[in-house]
């Protein structure tokens, strides 16, 4: 079902996405309508344009499809489901994720993946193609995200910011990196992926390859690195019940 | 009632802005359908526009925008003026009414120049005398607030929704080579119409999305050097410390920015030598000038435009290009509606200064 955003205020497109009685629903001329697809479930959306903030915030298992970029806050607390995104994608993306994929085919903004966290069955994953920004994994309590620096790695320094990790407690953060990032903080601790990490990885990579093209084999011959919060000075003991 | 001053007003806010380098005439209507797309970042309680080369025929003089709330203000006020300049026009700044915007006060528009004997008088250069004139006026004639002083360009603003304020303006009447926009959403107190951005003196104009945890330090600095932050929002003291750095004491823009957004000094410590000696040379010697606190803002200057977030990028900001034009907005909806085919996107980091200027020889220098 094809719906047309071009001028809807975003309740009203909301609406229309929720009150469609096809699963499978394409917008087009979106043009910064917030909120799409919050919280929605059983459904398949295809974003033509631009989305505005918090997409899919909230998402309960829809998949979501971006057809261009996407700004800040995508998949702001999303509990299940999907959203890839075929360009870059703002600050804040994966803002407190507790379950799902998010993968971005390019760059990702400032405090990618802040304060993602994992409990049980629910783990999410965050895939950000090219280059983070800082403050990437801030406050990090569970669930994992790669970053694979397609195209920067030629830089001479890690794709990602500064202050990466800060505040991190939990979860995992791969860099497909020559360089270990300068200013990690000291309960963040880094080594070269193991074959168990690189496992791990693999199935999310060639994800990322399904969908937006690449050879994961080719990608994945390259250094990994794998930052986690040390045991002996991780904020865990302050958060978590031992 | 509360104004602005009397209760603190936290801000979300949106902002805009398209830039010709080759001088072209743009409409100013183009950067009100941009500032429209982001209608959820505002509340209605302020939008406000800056647009340069918009005064070719007087672009000369300078062009004072003055709000009056009573006809006595204004007869002040104009008594001062022509004691101080010469007045080489005058008029009501034209509007279109418009049902949401309301309460409006007197809004007139003077060209002019100061007065040579009293200027001769005054040992100030042109700028200086004229920026004195504009900050004893705000402070001291009850009413009576000049919100843009600069030449050859403008501000407009108002209470309401942008997109509302620029009917309002009607600024698709005026074309220029660069346009700023403001939405406002202050949350603890009515807006009111000088407490709309753009904040502007002289050339400078300041549109900001973020709160100034530093603000107090920041006044208490730069009221030592002649300003007055009568308005106490906290956006004016940024277009002071623009023009205490720039203007007064010569610094570049970036070197602005690497004040008022200075790097952290673990950051600073990663720098080679000689960037590292000057870094700390501005944030000690500028230090009350730091600005803290989650902030972007679009700065207007005559022949340019500078767009900085706060160095920890705590709000969002993206810049599009396409041939001569540069675009810079809050969120990329807003660029997208002015151009869908961008040759170039890119998100700026925190604290690194976007600065664009005409190109030699473009017109409206």
């Amino acid at each position: 079902m094809l719906i047309q955003a071009k001028d809807l205020p975003f309740r009203e497109l909301n609406r229309q996405i929720n009150a469609a009685g096809e699963q499978s629903v394409t917008l087009q001329g979106v043009m910064g309508q917030r909120f799409i697809a919050s919280g929605l479930k059983g459904k398949d959306v295809e974003i033509n344009g631009i989305p505005g903030n918090a997409l899919g915030a909230y998402l309960d298992g829809a998949h979501i499809t971006v057809r261009g970029n996407a700004q800040d806050a995508t998949g702001d607390t999303m509990n299940e489901g999907s959203i890839r995104i075929y360009g870059r994608s703002g600050d804040a993306t994966g803002y407190a994720m507790r379950g799902g994929s998010i993968y971005v085919q390019g760059d990702s903004g400032y405090r990618a993946g802040i304060h993602m966290k994992a409990y049980s069955a629910k783990y999410p994953v965050l895939v950000i193609g090219g280059a983070a920004g800082s403050f990437l994994g801030e406050y990090l309590a569970g669930g994992v995200i790669i970053v694979l620096g397609i195209g920067h790695e030629a830089e001479g320094k890690a794709p990602v910011g500064y202050f990466t990790g800060t505040g991190m407690y939990g979860g995992k953060i791969f860099l497909r990196s020559a360089h270990v990032p300068h200013d990690l903080p000291p309960q963040v601790d880094v080594r070269e992926a193991a074959a168990q990490d690189r496992e791990e990885a693999y199935a999310h990579v060639a994800q990322y390859c399904a969908y937006f093209g690449g050879d994961p084999h080719q990608l994945m011959e390259h250094r990994l690195l794998v930052l986690t919060p040390s045991e002996e000075s991780s904020y865990k003991q302050l958060y978590c019940a031992q | 009632m509360s104004i602005e001053g009397q209760v603190r007003i936290p801000s979300g806010c949106a902002i805009t802005s398209v830039f010709s380098k080759s001088g072209e005439n743009i409409s100013g209507r183009l950067v009100v359908d941009s500032i429209a797309t982001m209608h959820e970042r505002s509340n209605g309680l302020g939008g406000g526009f800056a647009g340069y080369g918009i005064y070719p025929q007087y672009k000369d003089l300078y062009a004072f925008h003055i709000f009056y709330d009573t006809l006595a203000a204004r007869q002040a006020c104009e008594a001062f003026i022509d004691r101080h300049f010469d007045v080489v026009n005058l008029s009501k700044i034209p509007v279109r009414k418009h049902p949401n915007i309301i309460d409006e006060p007197l809004i007139w528009r003077y060209f002019l120049t100061p007065l040579p004997t009293k200027l001769k008088d005054s040992q100030l250069d042109e700028s200086e005398f004229t920026k004195r004139c504009v900050i004893r006026i705000n402070d001291s004639i009850e009413g009576a607030y000049v919100f843009s002083s600069g030449k050859n360009m403008g501000v407009f603003k108002a209470v309401g929704y942008p997109e509302d304020v620029g009917d309002f303006y009607r600024l698709e009447d005026y074309e220029g080579y660069c346009w700023t926009a403001h939405g406002r959403y202050p949350t603890n107190t009515p807006g009111w119409w000088g407490g709309a951005h753009p904040f502007a003196l002289l050339g400078y104009s300041i549109v900001h999305n973020g709160e100034i945890s530093s603000y107090d330090a920041n006044r208490r600095f730069i009221e030592m050097y002649g300003y007055r932050c009568n308005l106490q929002t906290d956006t004016e003291v940024i277009t002071y410390i623009v023009d205490f750095l720039h203007r007064r004491r010569g610094l570049t823009l970036a070197e602005v920015a690497s004040v008022i957004a200075a790097p952290f000094w673990t950051t600073i410590a990663t720098k080679p030598a000689e960037e590292r000696e000057k870094l700390t040379y501005l944030r000690n010697t500028f230090a009350s000038l730091l600005i803290t606190g989650p902030f972007s803002i679009l700065l207007g200057f005559d022949g340019g435009i500078m767009a900085l977030n706060d160095r920890l990028k705590l709000r969002s900001m993206v810049v599009g290009e396409r041939g001569d034009r540069v675009y810079i907005a809050s969120e990329e909806c807003a660029i997208r509606v002015m151009e869908p085919d961008l040759e170039k996107l890119w998100a700026p980091r925190g604290g690194e200064p976007v600065i664009v200027r005409l190109n030699a020889g473009a017109q409206g220098r």
